[in-house]
């Protein structure tokens, strides 16, 4: 089992979130987040005073998927995402140990 | 003073002049909430109910005192040249339902032709937009209980005097000097007070160095339409009568306020690059300020510029605080002082007896120095006293009680630590 976690241009959310349904993910879960990375961040203007905005607003997306679908969601995330500008963000996986379904105790590929 | 059982034949109740002070009283009090969201708007979010309630508590405090003494020490002995008025109103005791004649009728007088307590009820509009143009200089910091203390102290101390020496025939009046609707006395004045108060609390917690961006523009926008709208009432309201000055003073008053918001919006597009909302919502109200104590005094087309000048000019003017270091939060010196103290000494430049009889025409008008000179040392005198007076305020209430919130309470927020409450509870 793997997690898939992606951060992506929050005005992109909703096609991921399309794409992500017609490839058959069941679930997701999102955060909205701020943060920098090479895009940095931006200026705001007020009566004169110039501040620098380092954090922007992003969407955080987290997928539990099993080992074998992986590639494909990862691949479906990355072309939903993508603008080609600056800032689109990044998705990477991790290694999940164990999964419970609440409402019914199952474990595992069973809870995914 | 004559009251109503000793009135001149003649001085009747007007009821045309009666329902548009009426009118211009209720216009001028919706300022207050106005400034609430002008300024609630430019403050963190931790900070709004703060600045929400220090303006809607001047609406209760300063009210009930202005009917209990301060009324009195403004406008008592009106016309008697001096520095405060006395204790004939104290409690409104003879401030009556019908005309008055206030004053000495072979010097300084006001013959009113509507009731001696609209009057008193329009002035007190005034008295509780005043103090409360202060809480833009101390935003975020300003402990409660003090403000409290200190607006309650300075209607009294500061207000009332200043509104006696220009409004009621005082020393200033009597010398030669004019202001319609409040340049020095409301403007100058509270931005005075505002100056000695960040002064004496110090800078905000991280300023400058963090960014503290306003929370809702929204808000301010919102508070700057309410104030434009409302200064109908303040600055034609002044004529004290429904007649070709109040006509005159009202399309000034909104004329001055457009040519700002331009001549703001031109220096900061060429300055900064950009044309904000903030600065299209100071403008105007720099513009407003401006054309105060003008306002029943000009004609043609000095309402452009005089707000044209000012908007420019207080922009310009939002250097001071970043130059000498004082954290004057929400600009009160630039827009209130600096544009306060540009109206009023532009008067003196602008002045047209065509318009209003009462004034002798300004400089470039033909009209020599004289009218110039003492509005510069009006501007000077109420500027003078008002900083004086609230350091010398501020400075007791520091000792005693504390101006400033503890370090603790200013990162929580003035919602959370002053009232127990917070403006935006999500879900």
């Amino acid at each position: 089992m793997r997690l898939i976690t992606a951060i992506v241009k929050p005005f992109k959310l909703e096609d991921v979130k399309d794409a992500l349904k017609e490839a058959g993910a069941t679930g997701m879960t999102i955060t909205e987040v701020k943060g920098f990375g090479r895009q940095g961040g931006h200026t705001e203007l007020y009566r004169g005073a110039e501040y620098t905005i380092d954090f922007l607003p992003k969407v955080r997306m987290e997928v539990l998927a099993d080992t074998a679908d992986v590639d494909r969601i990862v691949d479906v995330i990355v072309n939903a995402a993508r603008t080609g500008k600056i800032g689109d963000g990044k998705v990477w996986v991790t290694s999940v140990e164990r999964v419970v379904r609440i409402r019914t105790g199952e474990l595992d590929d069973d809870a995914i | 003073m004559p009251l109503a059982a000793e009135l001149p034949p003649g001085l009747e109740l007007d009821s045309g002049n009666t329902a548009w002070v009426l009118m211009a009283a209720a216009l001028v009090l919706f300022m207050t909430p106005g400034l609430a969201f002008f300024y609630g708007g430019m403050v963190r979010s931790k900070n709004l109910l703060g600045m929400l309630m220090q303006n809607f508590f001047a609406m209760g405090l300063l009210g009930v005192l202005w009917v209990l003494v301060a009324f009195s020490l403004a406008f008592g002995a009106f016309g008697d040249g001096g520095f405060i008025g006395n204790l004939d109103f104290v409690g409104f005791k003879d401030v009556v339902t019908s005309t008055v004649t206030l004053g000495d009728p072979d010097g300084l007088f006001l013959s009113l032709s509507i009731p001696f307590v609209l009057f008193a009820a329009y002035q007190m509009t005034f008295a509780i937009i005043t103090p409360a143009l202060i809480t833009g200089s101390t935003a975020d910091r300003l402990k409660f209980s003090a403000y409290v203390v200190f607006i309650a102290v300075w209607l009294v101390l500061v207000y009332a005097p200043v509104a006696h020496w220009v409004f009621a025939g005082g020393w200033l009046a009597e010398r030669g000097s004019f202001d319609f609707a409040g340049g020095a006395v409301v403007h100058i004045n509270a931005g005075a007070a505002g100056l000695a108060l960040a002064l004496l609390l110090g800078r905000r917690k991280g300023w400058p160095e963090t960014p503290m961006p306003p929370h809702s523009l929204p808000l301010t926008l919102l508070g700057t339409g309410m104030l434009w709208f409302g200064w109908a009432g303040f600055n034609a309201g002044s004529a004290l009568a429904a007649d070709g000055i109040a006509a005159q003073a009202l399309f000034n008053t909104f004329i001055a306020a457009s040519a700002a918001m331009l001549g703001w919006l031109l220096v900061e597009r060429i300055k900064d690059g950009h044309a904000t909302t903030l600065g299209a919502a100071s403008g105007a109200v720099a513009g407003l300020v401006a054309i105060t104590p003008c306002a029943g005094f000009v004609g043609g087309l000095s309402p452009i510029i005089i707000g044209f000048v000012a908007g420019a000019l207080c922009f310009l003017a939002l250097g001071i605080k970043r130059r000498f270091k004082f954290d004057d939060s929400l600009d009160v010196v630039a827009v209130h002082l600096v544009g306060g103290l540009f109206g009023s000494i532009a008067l003196g430049l602008f002045a047209e007896d065509a318009i209003n009889p009462a004034i002798p025409d300004g400089m470039l008008l033909g009209g020599g120095s004289d009218l110039f000179v003492e509005q510069v040392i009006a501007a000077v005198a109420v500027l003078a006293f008002s900083l004086v007076m609230s350091l010398a305020i501020g400075k007791v209430i520091d000792l005693v009680i504390g101006l400033r919130v503890s370090d603790e309470d200013e990162t929580v927020g003035l919602d959370l630590s002053q009232h127990a409450e917070q403006a935006y509870n999500v879900g």
